[in-house]
């Protein structure tokens, strides 16, 4: 019954990433990264259901956290060009004297 | 009993799946960004919830269904923040959604 689960979350995320490929504005794509991230964290869950992996879920753990910092640092870059950029409400540092 | 759990749960997780893939479906057909971001909110809450949840009781309770319900809350946590601010730059980038544009564009 796993393997169901496994089978259904693959055919989601083959949904998924044709949108991250049409998607015609950027926002789009960045959406369709962003759940497909999601689905491979149900779909490595299933898998250590399916397989009997218990170590599989401390994988399926570690990529939630990378994938919601990868999808920040994206949109960051994306609203900024540039990813030490300040937020909008802080205004600019001043530059240090010693460094011409 | 432990027949009785694994049913329960493998029921939950196939009815996550199946939500999933309409959700995916949706992400395709839907017309812009912000319907299309509606339909992620389905895959990253309901369907992320019935599938980790159907799997923790599943599998017995144990660390394994442990370390399940944590990737579903901090899943609850990052989700709408990373849709939150989606919509905010798809809204800087100058997308709207389509009613908004003709009330703003009529007299």
């Amino acid at each position: 019954m796993a393997a169901l689960v496994l089978a259904l979350l693959t055919t989601a995320m083959a949904l998924v990433l044709l949108r991250a490929l049409l998607g015609p504005t950027v926002p789009d794509r960045i959406l369709a990264s962003n759940a497909f991230g999601t689905l491979t964290v149900l779909w490595l869950a299933a898998y250590a259901a399916t397989f009997q992996a218990e170590d599989v879920i401390d994988i399926a753990m570690i990529y939630a956290l990378a994938s919601f910092v990868v999808t920040v640092a994206v949109l960051k870059y994306v609203e900024h060009g540039d990813l030490g950029a300040a937020p909008d409400d802080v205004p600019p540092a001043e530059p240090r004297g010693g460094r011409q | 009993m432990t027949d009785v759990l694994a049913t329960v749960g493998y029921g939950l997780a196939i009815a996550g799946a199946v939500v999933s893939v309409i959700a995916a479906s949706g992400m395709l057909r839907l017309p812009d960004v912000f319907t299309r971001m509606h339909a992620a909110g389905v895959v990253d809450s309901l369907g992320a919830a019935l599938v980790l949840v159907g799997l923790a009781i599943a599998g017995g309770f144990g660390t394994a269904s442990a370390r399940l319900l944590m990737i579903l809350a901090f899943l609850w946590i990052t989700t709408p923040t990373a849709c939150h601010a989606l919509a905010k730059i798809a809204r800087a980038k100058g997308l709207m959604p389509p009613e908004r544009e003709q009330q703003e564009t009529g007299p």
